[in-house]
């Protein structure tokens, strides 16, 4: 389980990777919501392409950060999340929250 | 209906355990010949029951999780979840989405993420005493050239 930060323009983009599970959870809002703190991003990107499984935990996660960001009018745009994880983000009405791939393998931003 | 397999394990209601639980049902449900994608919602169902027991059955002590799995001459795999914790004093409520009594970053969708991925969900809880969560999933069976 890992996440890798990367900062381009106004743009924060969180690449995990591993499974996200509500153990794991913990060390990925870590280190995102210091990223969030440090540079204050207009969007942040999820990337799930390396996620390998997901809980509901991770649909937490989502709408922990979403509650961070929107406080000061940033979104969170979902990508490269395989057919798993789409699952059960909609089923979570997670766009109600984020704006998510049109095409179920999006190419990384 | 017979049972034709069976396995049981416990562990201590550890969050690192999560992982081995689901990895454990997911190994011994391979023997059906599920699909990637029942594969991926049994071990997600069995994560979100376990992890039921680890944030709210043994909240406040520490214990054990049973699992016990049988597969019957149906193709049908039956996962049973047990704890021995504080029990659920409404169930009913429990089990409406987003109903959650820990708020922060849990979303309170474990019971409909087990219900919308398996094809039957019983829970029987007991306050104070305990909750057990019973889910079935049919497995389509697949012929294939040499199934």
């Amino acid at each position: 389980m890992s996440v890798e930060l990367k900062m381009t323009g106004e743009v924060l983009t969180a690449y995990l990777s591993g499974e996200l599970d509500h153990h794991n959870a913990r060390e990925m809002r870590e280190a995102v919501d210091e990223a969030i703190e440090l540079n204050h991003p207009s969007m942040l990107v999820l990337d799930f392409g390396q996620i390998g499984f997901m809980d509901s935990s991770g649909i937490g996660f989502i709408m922990g950060r979403y509650r961070n960001l929107s406080r000061y009018g940033a979104t969170i745009h979902i990508s490269d999340a395989p057919p798993a994880i789409l699952k059960m983000m909609k089923l979570a009405g997670v766009e109600k929250l984020a704006t998510l791939p049109k095409t179920v393998k999006e190419s990384k931003k | 209906m017979n049972i034709v397999n069976r396995f049981s394990l416990n562990f201590s209601a550890r969050s690192a355990n999560e992982n081995f639980a689901r990895a454990a049902v997911a190994a011994f449900a391979a023997q059906l010949d599920p699909t990637l994608e029942e594969i991926n919602d049994i071990k997600t169902a069995v994560s979100e029951a376990v992890t039921n027991c680890i944030v709210h059955a043994y909240a406040e002590k520490t214990g054990k999780v049973y699992i016990t799995c049988t597969i019957n001459d149906k193709n049908e795999l039956r996962v049973s979840v047990r704890d021995t914790g504080c029990g659920i004093e409404n169930v009913d409520r429990a089990l409406e989405p987003l109903f959650t009594t820990v708020g922060g970053e849990r979303a309170g969708l474990g019971f409909a993420v087990m219900q919308s991925f398996m094809d039957d969900l019983r829970v029987r809880s007991v306050s104070g005493r305990g909750t057990t969560v019973t889910m079935v999933k049919k497995i389509r069976p697949r012929y294939g050239i040499g199934g």
